[in-house]
């Protein structure tokens, strides 16, 4: 699996380290770093893309494993809790596509923003909040990251806008986020994300076009996993190759189940924006092994063999995985450390998720205005008012 | 003798109706008038400058000066960055504008109407009305939405709705609809100090209307409260409730009703959303009778609204009879000139109304 240049790169580190062990009362020999050769990626309207020699170090490869396995064993964990019915309506998960969330994460600089539709646990988790914010939000309780009154499409961080329901909408949201980081003259982007579904919206082309016309930093992701809820991509969209689709706007395709592929492809993509060239469009080929959602058993659109030849060959985490080993950058043994500790984590969430408390009947009214003008929220009955409160601390106050 | 007292008079009635015309508005000086379309201009002005954060997109507003002329000499003075013209896609917009409220930004979004609003109205209501709840009070959307609603003259069906209803149905946004030049100014500016999503609804055919202005509402800081009603015109006989162009039908049929010894009290709502109940309900119950009056249609609008909240409350028992509607005939627009000015209430509709319900010829 690994490249000729990556083996010989990694025997002079082993070398080297061999060479230095003595010095060191570790008695293990790691690789303090590794390089590998993505698959090539594809450009739009672009002379020069991002490089396919990518380095990534031990401390790195570390954390974004961990960060991968994190959010698959979330998105194991809801899918469970789906299924025992606590929790309920709409929850989809993002198994599979790690690679590209994580990948995007880590070319992020702190305050970068990111904006996605409804498949967002992961990104949640990756903006700051623990897995107990994620999964009591999805269980509706009050340990949730929005108290529990947002659920699945509605969850909130610093700098991650959402979390948001209606399919499309957050693409001008974003480019809106990113135009304000123009306007106030800081050098951060905004990730706006959809998927291959939302790619044919209309409202996504207007703002291809204002972005495009204004120079505004926003980094247009088409997550395409290859279906949008049962329609897949050839037989929703007359042209499926949606890096193409900003036409002006520039685009790279990017092997989204490589995460240094999806590392170095946004971190090329921050570059381009903030060096005041305006949007690019990153499409990342992913996968997801779930339906579109909890009551989508997603077999009735695809085989199961596709399914099971994504799992068996080309799973993000699995072949990270693989390349931390072979490398040297981390022992099997270490890494089944982090699968504990992960495991142990996430479990103790989802034990606390399934029994923490809602919030009381006192905050059905609450937080429906920052500046509420009237004391009183009509009830489901006259005579009966509810009582409006503030609770959260509603960032653009004042 | 007769004639000092006369002139005693003169000088009483004429405090009074100096007093009355500046019911709750402070000094009002002879001579200072504003069209609601300059009380917007300066409004929008005054907020730019006091602050940065504060600009304004949407068709035509910059170049073009304004397609109503709003925004004359706003992009003369601020610039492409604080005022800018879109290219006609309003759904993209108004998404973008939302997102640069959540990001920290004061936006200004102008539809050139608010039928075009029904192209975005995803982003104001999903988008802009509801984040706040959603995200549990942590993310609030500073943003105004404005621009010309309701009826113009001669612009058939898909250009004259009011959506009065349609927003102020909606809990998570404000909703304005001025009807003076001091409502324009005042309500203007609080709303785009307001920390929540304002949709502020004017009236076309109100651009071009001067109306007097006191020193205060002149001032940099006026601002009036969002969710408080004005009473235009003191009565004890009839209440007439109304929002935007309809205030001014309320004022000629009171002036029509008066000269017939009916007093009308005229209650200028100013605010949809929160609806100023509480001076709606205090005036019932001195007049014992209601008319709303509105431009909208009919079904399920501004006045269905208010009537069922007055059965709803205690002064319920005050009516001497049914509180009742007058609205917006129940159909499109029509583009025939005299059929059009059939399809909206007229002062004398209103008499009609007020003269069945006192039970007078």
């Amino acid at each position: 699996m690994m490249s000729p240049t990556a083996r010989l790169v990694v025997r002079r580190l082993n070398q080297r380290n061999q060479a230095l062990a003595p010095f060191f009362t570790s008695t293990k020999s790691f690789a303090t770093e590794a390089s590998f050769e993505t698959r090539p990626f594809k450009l739009h309207k672009l002379e020069e893309g991002p490089k396919t020699s990518v380095t990534v170090t031990r401390d790195e490869a570390l954390k974004y494993y961990k960060q991968m396995l994190t959010i698959r064993r979330i998105e194991t964990a809801s899918g469970n809790l789906y299924k025992e019915k606590i929790i309920r309506g709409f929850c989809h998960l993002y198994s599979g596509q790690e690679a590209c969330a994580v990948g995007m994460k880590a070319a992020m600089k702190p305050a970068d923003a990111i904006i996605s539709a409804y498949r967002i646990h992961g990104w949640t988790y990756l903006m700051g909040v623990p897995p107990l914010g994620v999964l009591a939000e999805l269980t509706g309780r009050k340990s949730g990251c929005a108290r529990g009154k947002g659920g699945s499409m509605h969850m909130y961080a610093p700098h991650f806008f959402g979390g948001n329901g209606i399919v499309g909408a957050q693409v001008p949201l974003g480019v809106g986020v990113a135009f304000a980081s123009k306007y106030r003259g800081d050098d951060n982007v905004c990730f706006a994300l959809y998927g291959d579904g939302a790619a044919n919206q209309g409202q996504i082309f207007e703002v291809y076009n204002m972005a495009k016309l204004w120079n505004v930093p926003c980094i247009f992701v088409c997550e395409n996993n290859g279906y949008g809820m049962g329609t897949s991509a050839e037989r929703a969209a007359a042209s499926t190759t949606y890096y193409t689709r900003g036409d002006y706007v520039p685009g790279i395709w990017v092997d989204g189940m490589d995460i240094l592929a999806v590392r170095e492809a946004s971190r090329f993509a921050i570059e381009y924006c903030t060096s005041g060239k305006g949007p690019l469009v990153m499409e990342t080929a992913t996968y997801r092994y779930s339906g579109h959602s909890m009551s989508d058993p997603g077999t009735s659109y695809r085989t199961r063999d596709e399914i099971q030849e994504v799992r068996q060959n080309r799973d993000p985490i699995a072949s990270f995985k693989e390349k931390i080993i072979s490398t040297d950058l981390a022992s099997a043994d270490e890494l089944k450390a982090i699968d504990a500790e992960v495991k142990k984590e996430v479990d103790e969430a989802t034990r606390k998720a399934k029994s923490d408390s809602e919030i009381p009947m006192e905050e059905l009214p609450a937080d429906i205005y920052a500046a509420p003008l009237e004391e009183e929220v009509r009830n489901v009955a006259p005579w009966e008012p509810l009582r409006h409160k503030r609770i959260g601390s509603a960032v653009n106050l004042n | 003798m007769a004639a000092l007292s006369t002139s005693k008079n003169m000088l009483k009635v004429t405090t009074k109706l100096l007093s009355r015309r500046c019911f709750s508005t402070g000094r009002a000086l002879a001579g200072q008038q504003m069209t609601v379309r300059d009380a917007l201009n300066s409004a929008l002005d005054e907020e730019m400058e006091r602050d940065d954060r504060v600009f304004i997109l949407g068709e035509e507003v910059a170049m073009y000066d304004g397609a109503y002329k709003v925004s004359r000499g706003l992009w003369k003075k601020y610039g492409d960055k604080r005022v800018i013209d879109t290219p006609i896609t309003e759904m993209g917009f108004a998404g973008i504008a939302v997102g640069a409220a959540m990001n920290g930004l004061r936006p200004v979004c102008e539809f050139m109407t608010f039928n075009f609003s029904m192209q975005a109205i995803d982003q104001v209501i999903n988008s802009a009305g509801k984040t706040f709840y959603m995200s549990a009070g942590e993310v609030n959307v500073p943003i105004v939405f404005r621009g010309p609603n309701g009826a113009a003259a001669g612009v058939a069906a898909q250009h004259s709705q009011c959506f009065g209803a349609w927003y102020s149905h909606c809990p998570g946004l404000k909703v304005i609809s001025p009807f003076s030049s001091e409502d324009a100014r005042g309500l203007l500016k609080a709303a785009i100090r307001d920390p929540d999503p304002v949709v502020f609804l004017e009236n076309e055919l109100l651009y071009g209307t001067p109306f007097e202005m006191s020193d205060e509402a002149l001032s940099k800081d006026f601002v009036l409260p969002i969710g408080k009603a004005k009473i235009e015109r003191p009565g004890q006989h009839l209440t007439l409730v109304s929002h935007s162009k309809a205030v001014d039908t309320c004022l000629e049929a009171a002036k029509l009703l008066a000269s017939e010894g009916v007093e009308c009290e005229v209650i200028n709502l100013r605010s949809l959303r929160p609806l100023d109940m509480d001076t709606v309900l205090k005036s019932v119950s001195k007049t014992h009778r209601l008319i709303t009056v509105e431009q909208g249609w009919p079904q399920s609008g501004i006045g269905a609204e208010i009537c069922a909240r007055v059965m709803e409350s205690e002064v319920f028992f005050q009516l001497d009879a049914p509180a009742v509607r007058v609205t917006g005939a129940d159909v499109p627009m029509p583009y025939t000139k005299s059929l059009e000015v059939a399809a909206i209430p007229l002062p004398p509709d209103v008499v009609r109304v007020a003269k069945k319900l006192l039970g007078l010829k």
